[in-house]
């Protein structure tokens, strides 16, 4: 009895998952699948779902119009030096508050936290002001900066969850059995920490790839990553939801793709500590 | 060699001393148990030795040398951790194998030493395999294996047998007395468990609030503590510690008498009491006696150890003899008279 009351539950909590996950999952289906109609279809009231006639016009359409492949690179550049930039500053960080931590370690993670609360926009104009005395407006290198200090928080504090985790005795240990601070880190620590800090670049790369209130106000042609790539299909010009869908979809592959490969790793990075 | 050192010592956490000036040496090739309650500071002393932590004033030479300053990788001394802090990553070969990679030992020598550890501990079948998958006694190995093979000028043990079930820790405090007798290397060995401190030291160091009350071989602290704490911590049952008129009848404050060496009997004696609880241990029983009369202390209890089976039930009346030739007197300070 009891067994099959357990799987009756089972049964029910895995379609319970899978109802939410398709909920969730919906407007980016929608949005895919908007981006193979053409734009009477698009709108068309009732909206069809798949027995339409799937066109990639939309597709060569955006790509004539932009050029996809330098929002593309730019996005790279910023999400993956940002993400880079914050881990170096952030291990040694990370490091001495997990293993020599003072009395006020406490503090200033909460301190690191409480920067993240402050609204973005709050600081825009002077940030941008910043920018531009410092002739940095519509750079990438403004943006690897700004988006890093705006993750090295999480960054951080992920880092530290992670190393804490990591017994301070099997340091010592190390220590005792004659390694230098140097071969403590590589031999010991460095190989302990690993997939705490692949799954921290990984969450902070999507981080920084999705980020879009800095990205959107502080480029223009030069710097502009994908977010300002959809951006640019977006209402001034009228409704163009189709072409708008095909640059998302554009947009959103490359880290959906990412994300899919790399999701056990996501998970346990995002549980970290919860699950033993 | 692995002569040890303590000169004038302290160490403070912040504004609490938890080790006040304290001097200490140990022998080359000396078994030293340092024992004391939880709290006591015998594991930050260990530390300090070790380098782990530094020391706020003082100094601590080994081997003649002034090693106050020097890093733990360079004191050459090996620790074994409570955890046994095992490499999680490296198999048995190589966390064994790790401190001779660190002082660049030759490959074909690190080859031997780790063969003849891994023989001499038992541990050749498991060699390939990762910590996760050994059992507390055998990670303890895998931990002493890795302390044995650097030849360590002297080996430090912090409360390594507590996370091991008794019948573990019997064999294991067996296999690091022989392993001391074989190597005879100095050794110090942190413990709060009194038995561990009597059956493998040479010297034991009884400490409290990081005060050194006293030093001496086990027999020595058996017959003659210096003071009532150590009356009281070392023996198993504990010393009973009788204070007021009884006291005073052999001119001392408190006097101390040990479970072992009172008679008992049914019929006659000088004291009269109550059965609590009996223990029953076949070789030994324990009597745990009540209403006694005597000012033993808040819970009046007075422990009596019989060797052999005695019929002792709840209620019972008993009669208690102490040896009087046994007799532990103590002052008003808790100072032992002689």
């Amino acid at each position: 009895m009891a067994r099959s009351v357990k799987t009756q539950r089972k049964i029910i909590n895995t379609a319970a998952a899978w109802g939410i996950g398709l909920l969730i999952f919906f407007p980016i289906l929608w949005t895919i699948l908007t981006s193979f109609k053409t734009e009477a279809t698009a709108i068309a009231d009732p909206p069809v779902f798949l027995a339409f006639n799937w066109t990639m016009e939309n597709y060569t359409a955006v790509l004539e119009r932009s050029n996809y492949a330098k929002f593309l690179w730019n996005s790279i550049i910023i999400a993956g030096g940002s993400t880079i930039l914050g881990i170096i500053i952030a291990v040694p960080a990370a490091w001495s508050m997990a293993f020599v931590p003072s009395r006020r370690t406490k503090d200033i993670l909460l301190w690191m936290l409480s920067t993240k609360m402050l609204p973005a926009v709050g600081v825009l104009y002077p940030i941008y002001l910043i920018c531009i005395k410092l002739g940095i407006l519509d750079s990438r290198i403004a943006l690897v900066i700004i988006l890093m200090l705006m993750n090295l928080p999480i960054i951080v504090w992920m880092l530290y969850t992670y190393f804490r985790e990591i017994p301070g005795e099997i340091l010592e240990a190390a220590r005792m059995d004659g390694a230098s601070l140097k071969e403590e880190i590589l031999y010991v620590l460095t190989p302990m920490a690993i997939p705490g800090i692949a799954s921290t670049l990984l969450l902070n790369f999507i981080l920084a790839w999705n980020e879009a209130f800095w990205t959107l106000n502080l480029t223009a042609a030069n710097a502009a990553p994908l977010t300002a790539f959809i951006a640019s299909y977006s209402s001034p010009e009228g409704l163009f939801f189709a072409k708008l869908s095909a640059a998302s979809t554009m947009a959103i592959a490359p880290i959906l793709i990412l994300g899919w490969f790399s999701q056990k790793q996501l998970v346990s990075g995002l549980t970290f500590g919860a699950v033993k | 060699m692995g002569q040890i050192k303590l000169n004038q010592v302290t160490k403070s956490f912040g504004d609490v001393q938890v080790i006040p000036p304290l001097d200490l040496t140990i022998e080359d090739g000396e078994f030293t148990v340092f024992v004391g309650p939880s709290g006591c500071g015998k594991s930050t002393l260990l530390r300090l030795i070790a380098g782990l932590e530094d020391i706020t004033s003082g100094h601590i030479d080994i081997d003649g040398s002034d090693a106050t300053n020097v890093p733990p990788a360079k004191r050459g001394l090996a620790m074994v951790f409570q955890s046994y802090a095992l490499y999680p990553h490296m198999s048995v070969r190589k966390n064994i194998a790790f401190p001779m990679k660190m002082a660049g030992v030759p490959e074909d020598e690190q080859k031997r030493r780790i063969d003849a550890a891994a023989k001499a501990l038992n541990l050749t079948d498991y060699i390939d395999r990762k910590p996760g998958q050994l059992s507390g006694g055998q990670r303890q190995r895998v931990a002493i294996g890795r302390a044995i093979v650097r030849e360590p000028s002297a080996f430090l043990f912090d409360e390594p047998l507590s996370n091991l079930d008794a019948a573990l820790r019997v064999g294991m405090r067996l296999e690091i007395s022989e392993l001391h007798k074989r190597l005879a290397t100095t050794m110090i060995y942190v413990t709060h468990d009194q038995v561990e401190a009597m059956t493998m030291a040479d010297k034991i160091v009884v400490l409290r609030a990081g005060f050194i009350e006293q030093v001496g071989s086990p027999l020595e602290l058996y017959h003659t503590p210096r003071n009532e704490f150590v009356a009281g911590f070392i023996g198993s049952p504990k010393m009973n510690l009788i204070k007021g008129t009884e006291a005073q009848k052999h001119g001392a404050a408190t006097i101390g008498i040990r479970p072992e060496h009172t008679d008992v009997s049914k019929t006659e004696g000088m004291w009269k009491g109550r059965v609590g609880v009996a223990e029953h241990l076949g070789s030994d029983t324990f009597i745990h006696v009540h209403d006694t009369g005597l000012e033993t202390g808040p819970d009046d209890l007075f422990t009596v150890r019989i060797t052999g089976d005695i019929q002792a039930k709840h209620g019972d009346d008993i009669y208690l003899t102490p040896q009087l030739d046994k007799l532990h007197k103590f002052d008003a300070q808790g100072l032992r008279v002689d």
